[in-house]
């Protein structure tokens, strides 16, 4: 459903994300892993179609990205890390925007749109204006948002930060039950634990380039022997989270 | 506290300082436009202030008196400017700034947050009134030959001038917010501003200062002294700067308007701290809190639905949104109370032009109504600089979702053209009907007037989406200040230059036919010209219009955020 080839991104003389390679099959929640700013946000945004690739392509359920991207949008959901929306709208004049972006409009909208608030416990904030929910609650309508004209394939970028554990667990249900239906799901996430439990395969990029990609037995393998959890091949194969650094910036 | 006040200061400086380093494309052709624009509207204000005070300067007795009221007139303009944004600037610099949240919880001592946030305050909203009051000094310095010293004067009446109601305003929003929450005081604020910017604009109207230069309206000489002598505001600030001023010009300088200015600097400096060490935390909390915003669909919200359904989806979904997002934003709805006031005062100066009497020809009050078709331009094109300008600016931070979605940038930038154009042309229509009937033109004029102002409300709204887009604005959150941008400027610069070739186009035949009818007996100008000219003033608005939306399609297609 989701395919790279040679997918990069340069910012000058800067490589954000280079050559990256990925296929991410129909019916898979797909988790991608790095440390902060290894190109995780801008390899997720130049499939959403909101970043250009400096070369390298993009296809979305077998439809390229940027040659047909009106097209390839209409299958897509896309949940940014940072949930800024219009603050004038309520949250079911929001869920209708977008619905009404993918051309969809109507009872079965409404229908979706009040299941979707529900499930997230915004019923009660459906008719007040964005700029009086929380972080969190924003987040949740941005989550509702990418599920009301549903698309085949949702690309999310941290969907757990600002939720709280109720919500969380909800949105894990609802992935694991997204996916069970044939749809796809490639996320970000920082919470590991997270990642191990939920995803089918995942991949750790680090500066730009994929270091590992595969299912928690592959991942187990590349990363030599005696790792068991994600935490540890995370940080075995990003060479990072070491601790010497800690008792000097502790007594710096 | 004086180090701790330079901390509090330095991001802001740091900030300015690397924004001017930074190597941006085109930076450099920016700033040579900026300083030249500037350095003709100072050469503009300055020849224009120049000649009208050497003309004072030549009429004896009440020439300095002319020239002090004119002074008065203009420093309590300004004062009613500083005092008004001083109090939006300090809720934004004293309640809603990104950094509040950090130095709230740091150990910064109350005297110098106050400070700090004081003189942020200040800056912000006096920079321009001190670019204004430049060549206005200078004029009165160089005509009343000031000398070398005057700067030094000028300087020293300034800096009060200015500390007053950056004190008296913070002090204000500090009383008003621990009154309202800090989001509705925003919005309450906007109206006052509005209404009051309004009201000056009213009031100055119905006091008609040029009547003060027409003294044979008043009964006798000495009643005309006397109103001169009268000063118009002896507690004002203004009244204070500008009797400072005077007296150091005509040689005969008082202390004590400058020892007023001071004292009452410090004094509103003095009492603005004791007021902010009582009622800041309070008020800080409070500006944390949101009041319920509910908005339920009414029978209005329906209609419109439903009106627009034949658009199709996605055309209808972006229209009701951007009509949404602008009726329940106070600091863009509040606007339209200014701009209802520049169209009344516009139409009512028509109104009382003198084109009735001796000496005013068919001619006359035929070209009244060609001229009267640029002045309305430049009133659409300020509206649309308003309204229709910072529309791409606004949708910085929910671009993603935009650009996510399959929705073509061809039809966000059209819906948005159309929202804010069928408005525009609204207005537009109206100011052009009524002026055109209070001048009872004759036919032709009124099918050219409206040819003509349908055509430029055209491109004036296509040169907005247009200088909007290749200049936006994104990280802006008060779309009030988007238009004063350097796009602005430029989209400004062009509508001017669209109206300005639209007239010019337009009057040769406009100025054929005009003549063939008043001196040549009615007989009609060549058809070839009035093709001509009417036809290349329609090329010129359908390339304004399509053109500028063309570059800001390809422009927000590459854009990456």
């Amino acid at each position: 459903m989701i395919e790279l080839r040679s997918l990069t991104k340069r910012y000058g003389s800067f490589t954000a994300v280079n050559s990256v390679d990925l296929d991410v099959p129909r019916g898979e929640l797909f988790g991608f892993l790095g440390p902060n700013g290894a190109g995780k946000t801008t390899t997720l945004r130049m499939i959403a179609g909101i970043l250009r690739p400096s070369s390298g392509t993009v296809r979305i359920a077998g439809v390229d990205l940027a040659k047909q991207p009106t097209e390839a949008k209409q299958k897509l959901g896309f949940i940014p890390d940072r949930p800024f929306i219009y603050e004038k709208l309520t949250g079911v004049e929001f869920l209708r925007f977008v619905a009404g972006l993918y051309g969809q409009s109507g009872e079965d909208v409404e229908r979706r749109g009040r299941e979707l608030l529900a499930l997230f416990d915004l019923e009660e904030w459906r008719d007040e204006l964005v700029e009086s929910y929380s972080h969190g609650m924003r987040q949740k309508l941005i989550i509702s948002s990418a599920f009301v004209h549903k698309p085949e394939v949702i690309v999310v970028d941290e969907p757990m930060v600002g939720l709280d554990p109720k919500a969380a667990r909800t949105l894990k249900d609802l992935f694991r039950e997204y996916t069970r239906r044939g749809n796809t799901i490639m996320m970000s996430t920082h919470t590991l634990e997270v990642a191990q439990s939920m995803c089918d395969r995942i991949a750790i990029i680090q500066r730009g380039v994929i270091r590992a990609c595969g299912t928690m037995d592959d991942l187990r393998a590349s990363a030599e022997s005696g790792v068991s959890g994600l935490e540890e091949i995370f940080l075995r194969l990003t060479g990072e989270g070491l601790a010497r650094e800690l008792i000097e910036v502790l007594d710096a | 506290m004086l180090d701790e006040l330079r901390t509090l200061l330095a991001p802001k400086l740091q900030t300015t300082r690397a924004r001017a380093r930074q190597k941006e494309r085109g930076r450099g052709a920016r700033t040579a436009i900026l300083v030249s624009v500037g350095a003709v509207f100072w050469a503009f204000a300055f020849g224009v202030l120049h000649r009208l005070l050497a003309y004072f300067r030549g009429v004896p007795e009440i020439g300095p008196l002319l020239a002090g009221k004119l002074l008065g007139l203009i420093l309590v303009s300004f004062f009613s400017i500083l005092l008004l944004s001083n109090i939006i600037a300090a809720l934004s610099s004293f309640f809603l700034a990104r950094d509040l949240d950090l130095l709230a919880s740091a150990p910064v001592d109350w005297l110098s947050l106050y400070s700090a946030k004081l003189l942020e305050t200040g800056v912000n909203s006096s920079w321009m009134v001190v670019l204004m009051a430049v060549p206005m000094l200078t004029a009165y310095g160089t005509v009343y030959d000031g000398g070398g010293a005057f700067i030094g004067l000028a300087i020293a009446i300034l800096v009060p001038f200015l500390i007053i109601p950056a004190a008296i305003g913070s002090a204000l929003t500090l009383v008003l917010v621990n009154a309202f929450p800090a989001r509705r005081t925003r919005d309450i604020l906007s109206v006052i501003a509005v209404l009051a910017a309004a009201g000056i604009v009213v009031l100055f109207r119905l006091v008609r200062p040029e009547k003060l230069a027409r003294p044979e309206g008043f009964r006798s000489l000495v009643d005309f002294i006397a109103i001169l002598r009268t000063p118009t505001s002896p507690f004002l600030p203004s009244e204070w700067a500008g009797r400072s001023v005077m007296g150091w010009l005509t040689g005969s300088l008082d202390l004590l308007p400058i020892y007023l200015l001071w004292s009452t600097a410090a004094a509103a400096v003095v009492l603005g701290a004791l007021l902010h060490r009582g009622l800041y935390a309070r008020g800080f909390t409070k500006a944390q809190e949101s009041g319920e915003r509910w908005a339920r669909e009414g029978w209005l919200g329906r209609f419109a639905h439903s009106a627009l359904s034949p658009l199709g989806i996605v055309r209808r979904e972006l229209v009701m949104k951007e009509i949404r997002v602008f009726f329940r934003d106070t600091t863009q709805w509040s606007q339209l109370i200014l701009l209802a006031v520049l169209v009344v005062v516009y139409v009512f100066n028509i109104k009382f032009l003198p084109l009735t009497g001796e000496g005013i020809t068919f001619f006359i009050v035929n070209l009244v109504p060609f001229l009267n078709l640029a002045l309305a331009g430049f009133v659409l094109a300020s509206v649309a600089a308003r309204f229709i300008f910072p529309g791409v600016s606004l949708e910085g931070r929910t671009w993603w979702l935009l650009r996510a979605s399959p929705l073509p940038v061809r039809e966000l930038l059209w819906s948005k053209f159309w929202v804010g154009m069928v408005p525009l042309l609204v207005l537009a229509l109206a100011i052009v009907g009524v002026t055109n009937s209070l001048l009872h033109v004759s036919v032709f004029m009124f099918a050219v007037s409206v040819f003509t102002i349908t055509l430029m409300t055209f491109a004036l709204a296509g040169l907005a989406i247009g200088f909007g887009t290749m200049f936006p604005r994104f990280e802006t959150e008060n779309a009030a200040q988007i238009p004063t941008s350097f796009g602005g400027l430029l989209y400004m610069m062009s509508a001017v230059g669209v109206i300005g070739a639209v007239i010019v186009l337009e009057a040769r035949p406009v100025y054929s036919y005009v003549s063939a009818i008043s001196f040549r007996g009615g007989e009609p100008p060549p058809t070839m010209e009035l093709v001509l000219g009417f036809g290349l003033a329609a090329v010129v608005c359908l390339t304004a219009t399509f053109w500028p939306i063309r570059i800001a399609i390809r422009r927000l297609e590459a854009l990456e955020r």
